[in-house]
């Protein structure tokens, strides 16, 4: 749209100095996860002592050695794919069928039950009747539980609906001349037509699976049952108070900061790893499903 | 889009005309009683299969969400695990009264308008003006690596940011305290001491979800006309003009709406990393509605009382979002939902 060559002397300074600003910023993001990623690799000692600023001192694998000699960081890793694939699954299972029905036109009360869907984004009961309502259906400490309550929101049932609503009919007819039923259109039109908008739902659902923490830490007593982020909680917090860890790491390379710091790479590497490939789909998806018309 | 000759007051024509045609076909019939009731069969038998689809996701509605709502009705009881909700004996305003003189209380609603207050004034404009920026680079792939950059922490579970904060803020192994020595000064211990609370919350916010924000403000701007652009340069404007003059004008209905729904979401602080963040030190500054409840509730087992608590944040929101509803309507043509 523009052109380099065009712009005048104020505007290319003008680019260069906002060049620069975004590089800071963006640098400013970057530095936390460097810093995290340079403590995990550091000594204990250094750590402790606040001398890791941008690369690893003393060099040592002390801390992941740790991390990774403990069964319950192998138990937590793999209840969070766990709860990441199985919700995920759990929710495509139920708002692909669900969104279909409340797009269709024939659908009677549908303006009944679009309105009970929405609803539930304005006003919900809160957290003590949530849990309540979990105890009373038997859900407490059960990976089950954690799965199905919070397989479906509103938001993205309302946003495949729409995506839905878009699909032209006349794809939906040739099908029906097939002799085509509901389910047969839903699988074999709408599902291949939607794949943008059931990609960014995807994505959704798994970002909020693996990143899931508050209710996994008020519904799950159990230790083989905790997520990742749970187990990660349990060590930030307790680490720095346990005495007995702090005798053992003066021998062993180790601190609490450097433990922590090694947890939040290992946890973190999943998610750089699929980034660049979701990346597309959230940028697309995060409009879809914003202001709607 | 759809293209809006088409439909009638958002239903498509079609279903308007079957209507219409039914309707006058019924009403030149000389009724038969029962044939309602035929009819409704007939269309349960032939569109089974959609209501299928729809069950599960309704029964998961009522089970999940509708029944907490019922049990709501223990903000108004003396509930007792016992007794369960039904059973519990109903005791009116009482939980409410012991709500608006308890000054923990209190002080979480004051937390949660102090902390979205500088959420909105200083959380709200940074997507914006990093979108603006992102606007004027020109450099293709530098564009594109830092807007990659930007978006990730919004990915990142509140967990590791947490503790991330804790790490670098910490007084002796933290860089940011590494950095103040290096100057001269004393340590400060910034996750104890309640002034530090809220900036590093609304800083923390900004950091993690300025880039990720920007997205929508950029897709904004892609929207706007070129060939204002091309006047603009024409008439001999400048960037700065051009980005004054243009492009804000232009995006800002999409400002206004996402500052609609911030205003809609005030009683929304994010709890969660409130939680990972705060300790008792700091909850004069800290504590806010949401993690009020959770301790009275879910730590010492006051439901009822927090249940209350919790119905008067929700009633607020309630109120709030529908405003910003309303009001976004009037702005713009554009509902949000």
């Amino acid at each position: 749209m523009m052109n380099w060559n065009l712009y005048s002397r104020g505007d290319k300074i003008f680019a260069i100095v906002v060049s620069i600003l975004i590089g800071m910023f963006t640098i400013a993001t970057l530095y936390p996860f460097i810093y995290i990623a340079a403590v995990s690799f550091s000594s204990g000692f250094a750590a402790q002592a606040g001398k890791v600023v941008l690369t690893p001192i003393n060099f040592t694998l002390e801390a992941y050695g740790y991390i990774l000699k403990d069964p319950q960081f192998w138990i937590s890793y793999r209840n969070t794919f766990i709860y990441t694939i199985g919700g995920t699954l759990m929710s495509l299972a139920f708002i692909i069928p669900g969104a279909y029905a409340l797009s269709r036109p024939q659908l009677k009360g549908r303006r009944f039950f679009n309105l009970f869907v929405a609803f539930t984004m304005w006003f919900n009961a809160g957290l003590i009747p949530f849990f309540l309502n979990m105890r009373d259906l038997g859900l407490l400490d059960s990976m089950f539980g954690i799965i199905l309550a919070f397989a479906v929101n509103a938001f993205n049932i309302i946003l495949l609906r729409n995506f839905f609503e878009a699909i032209p009919q006349s794809f939906e007819e040739a099908a029906r001349m097939d002799g085509a039923n509901d389910f047969q259109v839903l699988w074999k039109v709408f599902v291949p037509l939607s794949k943008p908008a059931i990609a960014t739902i995807t994505l959704f659902c798994i970002v909020s699976r693996w990143n899931g923490f508050f209710w996994a830490m008020v519904l799950l007593q159990s230790e083989e049952k905790i997520p990742l982020q749970v187990f990660l909680r349990h060590t930030i917090s307790n680490l720095s108070d346990d005495d007995e860890f702090a005798i053992v790491q003066t021998a062993a390379g180790f601190s609490a900061e450097t433990v922590t710091a090694a947890i939040i790479v290992c946890s973190i590497i999943p998610v750089l790893i699929v980034y660049p490939f979701i990346q597309k789909y959230f940028e697309k998806g995060i409009l879809l499903g914003g202001v709607k018309e | 889009m759809s293209d809006r000759n088409s439909d009638v007051g958002g239903i498509p024509i079609e279903e308007v005309v079957v209507e219409a045609q039914e309707a006058l076909r019924d009403r030149s019939q000389t009724r038969v009683p029962d044939k309602n009731w035929v009819k409704v069969l007939d269309h349960f038998k032939r569109e089974w299969q959609i209501y299928a689809m729809l069950l599960p996701t309704l029964i998961w509605f009522v089970v999940f969400l509708y029944k907490p709502m019922y049990g709501l009705q223990i903000a108004f009881k003396d509930y007792s695990i016992f007794r369960g909700v039904a059973g519990s004996p109903w005791i009116g305003w009482e939980h409410f009264e012991t709500l608006f003189t308890n000054d923990q209380f209190l002080r979480a609603v004051r937390n949660t308008i102090y902390i979205s207050a500088l959420n909105l004034l200083f959380g709200f404009p940074a997507p914006i003006i990093l979108a603006l920026m992102f606007n004027e680079v020109m450099h293709a792939t530098y564009k594109r690596t830092a807007q990659t950059i930007v978006y990730l922490p919004h990915f990142i579970s509140s967990v590791i940011i947490a503790g991330i904060v804790i790490t670098a803020f910490s007084p002796s192994a933290g860089i940011v305290n590494t950095f103040i020595s290096w100057l001269g000064f004393e340590p400060i211990y910034f996750l104890t001491q309640p002034e530090w609370f809220r900036p590093i919350f609304v800083g923390t916010g900004i950091w993690q979800e300025a880039g990720f924000g920007s997205i929508v403000f950029l897709a904004a701007i892609a929207g706007v006309n070129p060939s204002l652009y091309e006047s603009a340069v024409v008439d001999g404007a400048n960037r700065w003009q051009m980005m004054w003059k243009i492009t804000i004008p232009s995006i800002l209905p999409t400002i206004l709406i996402m500052l609609i729904i911030r205003i809609g979401n005030v009683m929304e602080v994010s709890f969660e990393l409130v939680i990972l963040l705060y300790q008792p030190s700091t909850y004069e500054t800290a504590d806010v509605v949401n993690t009020w409840v959770y301790r009275q509730g879910l730590q010492s087992g006051q439901y009822d009382l927090a249940a209350a608590a919790g119905l008067f944040n929700a009633v607020v929101a309630f109120v709030l979002v529908m405003t910003a509803n309303t009001l976004s309507r009037r702005f713009s043509r554009t509902s949000l939902w």
